[in-house]
């Protein structure tokens, strides 16, 4: 039977705080994870969920308080497994003296390449993340977006079988989100293994095989992004203008008028119904689109928070 | 040197040179020059001695200087700027680390006290008389004080290994002077009364890292001969040294959470 | 918990580093066997000013040593021969010299001419130039200068001849000694004091010394000594002429007209000697030679 690509069994982590060192705040909570070759897999989760913290123990930066975990079938101490895995961490910095070439070149012979392969893959990368034209430029001038780049071109420099990228399309421009969402496709294309954390989740949603969702260190759910809250549609939001001097019928009470026009939101089963009954009035519909909960919405209904719509002010006042 | 170890000291060295550290060497030239042209009119009689001992001393002192502040930055230069993290993800050893950064600062400082060692030749040749044979105790004072470069930097990178860069700075030059007064220590407990405190002198004594021992300057600049088996202990001893320092870094820096 | 290339490293340093420590106290014991063991205590505590400045100099004492005796050179030529000059720093800052660099025979050299000097020539301290040379061939036994500067010493300003036979005995010993020291000790040994004598000291001086307010401190001297060599002998032809005219002679053209003389004699400035009323020679007004006045009692030890 072959390994896993990715086996994260009890993980935790706590780090001391205070000058003693005497206060203990857990970031990590027994993460169990299993994931397998050839996947995609979105690790989403809100701001000081455990996102990086994850993603650095596997990387051996920081060492866990309990459980163990396993890439490629190797445990994460043993560091012949780095020679399988590539890593861009959040907000990447490198030597700042060095030109992007130079950066590039310099982990490629981390890998055994001969100097004639190392130039090769070089440039290839280089093109691939669209720095070709900066490559002698040092890194020092870099924008935050162009290191993101370098960043993901060393961590997929050497065909690593597992891919880790730690928010992956912070600091970059649309056009430089859609093109990291290609290199990750490829990644898949070419059969590896992709771990990456966002919070962002449409992104998610276009190239997770699965995701998993944390929330302040422990593991609230894994499944695929259809599974997900994302998927479910829990309302139709319908947008329309009025004729002239005419009245809205009772039923549509609920709708509210912004700058001459009107929208309202009803519950998928009851679509049809609403439309024929604006069709009678004579309305002129601009637009039907599903309302989907956002990222945050499921987060903080986890968090077991509530959304702070907006309240009626007699609510609040006593 | 390891597959591993091998571009990260030439890493550290091409870090030292694109900021510009190779600059003190300008320094070095010019109060060279001014030396040897004031020596002619300030030091009766001794132009020559002043000019190795200020030659050798500049060489100590600056090199010195690099030693620790370089030597502390070393690795919390790279945790702080996170610049070891991508590095850590290749497949190498924190220890290979380690000794690739102490590398690339020991051949750094290699080529600037070359270089140095070139400006007092000239300086030396300016003032006269060729060079004799006797000189060979210049080379050997400076080779000396390599090895004295050698052991200041393994004291900066292991301080650094496990506090902040200020206080391994301090610590450094702590036990710098410590072991200059090295000698002292143990007179000191030679006449203590309390033998626990004859014991402590004396471990102490063994302890710190004995500077004296490369102190060569005299010597070259009087033309004394520097006995080889002399050159072998002081090898030697900063050779074992050094490895203490470096095995003890790399056990705690290899436990070490990093941020 | 920790992984596991820390924990072999760690079992690696624990069992390795007290070997290693092992390894390094002997060594160092092998290295200090170099140089004996200073004589228990005493000096380590009692610390000179001189030896403060050693301790805390970091091991850059050599060029502390130069600038120290760049200062000692300066501050003796800013009052020699000046008015109401003291030379109270003099001893001081070849102590620290001396201490710094205990190789720097100049300093030593320096100080055994200079630190003995009366008047505006120097700090009036024989014993002190003599307690600085006993250091400087104590540091240096393989000079044998430094042997002939206590032997000097000895015989100039202490007129101490035995001890000044002894110094130059003991610098002949040196297979580097020219064979003169090894004649200055026999011959002090058997004369004392004269003229010629000091004049050969001085001329070694003269040869020997690389520092030139040395050398010309030395020429002053031998011009003197000649001068006072020429005057004892004019005043004995002066004695011849007297007994032979019956008066005094009133100038060397005197002698010359007796044919006690075959020419105009001239001290080293190239001025014709006089004689004064008494008709003892003298050194012409105009010359600017001088004849060394020698201790008349030899001074006091210091402490
Ligand atoms: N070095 C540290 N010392 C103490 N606490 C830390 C440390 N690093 C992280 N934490 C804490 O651990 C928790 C998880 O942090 P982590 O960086 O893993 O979150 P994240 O999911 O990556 O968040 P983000 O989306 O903002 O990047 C946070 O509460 C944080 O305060
Ligand atoms: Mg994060």
């Amino acid at each position: 039977m072959s390994a896993s690509a990715i086996e994260i069994s009890e993980l935790t982590k706590d780090y001391r705080l205070g000058f003693w060192h005497n206060r203990v705040r857990r970031s990590l909570d027994h993460l169990t994870l299993k994931i397998e070759d050839g996947e995609i897999f979105g690790f989403l989760g809100p701001n000081g969920a455990g996102k990086t913290t994850t993603l650095k123990l596997l990387m051996g930066l920081i060492f866990p308080t309990s459980g163990t975990a396993r890439i490629c079938g190797r445990p994460i101490d043993d560091v012949k497994v780095h020679a399988e895995i590539g890593y861009l961490p959040e907000q990447p910095y490198f030597y700042d003296y060095l030109t992007a070439r130079e950066l590039l070149d310099y982990y490629a012979r981390f890998a055994n390449y001969n100097s004639a392969e190392r130039r090769e893959r070089v440039n290839r990368f280089l093109e691939l993340v669209g720095l070709a034209s900066a490559a002698n430029v040092q890194l020092r001038k870099f924008s935050k977006g162009m290191l993101q780049r370098v960043g993901i071109a060393q961590a997929i420099l050497h065909d690593p079988k597992v891919v880790f990228l730690d928010e992956p399309m912070s600091g970059l421009d649309p056009i430089g989100r859609r093109e990291v969402r290609d290199i990750i496709h490829n990644l898949k294309i070419q059969g590896r293994t992709v771990f990456f954390s966002t919070h962002i989740l449409s992104d998610a949603e276009m190239l997770c095989d699965r995701v998993g969702v944390l929330v302040e260190g422990k593991l609230q759910g894994v499944g695929a992004p259809s599974e997900m809250v994302s998927m479910q549609v829990n309302a139709m939001e319908i947008l329309f203008e009025l004729r002239e001097g005419l009245a809205l019928p009772a039923t549509l009470a609920a709708a509210k008028s912004i700058g001459g026009r009107n929208h309202v939101e009803v519950p998928e089963e009851k679509l049809y119904a609403t439309l024929d009954e604006l069709r009678k009035c004579g309305a002129r519909i601009l637009s039907v689109s599903p309302v989907r909960p956002t990222l945050e919405d499921y987060f903080l209904k986890l968090a077991g928070k509530k959304p702070s719509a907006p309240v009626p002010m007699e609510a609040v006042s006593r | 040197m390891s597959a591993t170890t091998g571009p990260v000291a030439i890493n550290t060295f091409r870090e030292a040179v694109r900021d510009r550290v190779l600059y003190n060497l300008i320094f070095f030239a010019l109060l060279m020059m001014g030396a040897a042209i004031l020596v002619g009119e300030i030091s009766i009689g001794i132009e020559r001695l002043v000019i190795i001992d200020l030659g050798l001393t500049a060489i100590s002192i600056f090199g010195l200087v690099m030693s620790v502040f370089l030597g502390v930055g070393l690795v919390s230069k790279e945790i702080e700027k996170r610049t070891l993290y991508t590095l850590l993800a290749k497949p190498i050893e924190r220890w290979q680390f380690l000794l690739g950064k102490y590398a690339g600062l020991l051949i750094t400082l290699a080529v600037n006290t070359a270089a140095m060692t070139l400006g007092l030749a000239a300086a030396l040749f300016y003032v006269g008389r060729p060079f004799v044979r006797s000189d060979a105790s210049i080379l050997i004072a400076i080779y000396f004080i390599l090895l004295e470069f050698a052991l200041i930097t393994a004291l900066a990178l292991f301080f650094s290994c496990f506090t902040s860069p200020m206080l391994s700075t301090l610590f450094t030059i702590g036990v710098f002077v410590a072991g200059v007064f090295a000698a002292d220590i143990r007179n000191f407990g030679a006449l203590a009364k309390n033998p626990a405190l004859k014991g402590i002198a004396t471990l102490v004594y063994y302890l710190v890292p004995n500077f004296q021992n490369f102190n060569a300057i005299a010597a070259a600049g009087h033309g004394d001969h520097i006995p080889a088996s002399l050159v072998g202990q002081n090898t030697m001893y900063a050779v074992l040294y050094v490895a203490v320092l470096v095995l003890a870094s790399s056990a705690i820096f290899s436990r070490r959470n990093l941020k | 918990m920790t992984s596991v290339s820390a924990k072999r490293i760690s079992w690696v340093a624990a069992a390795g580093i007290p070997l290693l420590f092992a390894a390094i106290a002997m060594l160092q014991g092998r290295i200090d066997a170099r140089i004996p063991t200073p004589a228990a205590g005493q000096e380590n505590l009692i610390l000179s000013s001189a030896a403060l400045i050693k301790k805390f100099s970091l091991g850059y004492e050599p060029l502390l040593a130069d600038i120290y005796w760049t200062r000692s050179v300066q501050y003796y030529g800013d009052r020699v021969g000046v008015r109401g000059s003291k030379f109270d720093s003099l001893w001081p800052l070849l102590d620290i010299t001396t201490e710094l660099d205990p190789k720097m025979i100049v300093a030593y050299r320096f100080g055994a001419i200079f630190l003995a000097e009366p008047g505006l020539g120097g700090a009036d301290r024989p014993d002190l130039a003599i307690v600085l040379v006993k250091r400087g061939i104590a540091q240096n036994p393989d000079n044998w200068e430094l042997n002939a500067d206590l032997g000097f010493l000895y015989y100039w300003w202490m007129r101490d001849y035995p001890a000044s036979s002894q110094a130059y005995l003991v610098g002949s010993r040196n297979p580097k000694a020219p064979p003169w020291l090894g004649m200055m000790a026999a011959r002090i040994a058997q004369k004392g004091g004269s003229i010629q004598t000091s004049r050969m000291i001085w001329s070694q001086i003269y040869d020997t010394t690389r520092d030139p307010t040395v050398r010309k401190r030395a020429l002053e001297m031998l011009k003197g000594l000649k001068a006072q060599q020429d005057e004892e002998q004019l005043n004995q032809l002066a004695e011849t002429y007297r007994q032979r005219m019956g008066r005094n002679p009133a100038s060397t053209e005197e002698l010359r007209s007796a044919g006690l003389i075959g020419g105009t004699p001239v001290d080293p400035d190239g001025f014709p000697y006089v004689f004064n009323a008494n008709g003892e020679s003298k050194l012409n007004p105009k010359s600017t030679v001088s004849i060394p006045r020698e201790p008349k009692t030899p001074p006091q030890p210091f402490k």
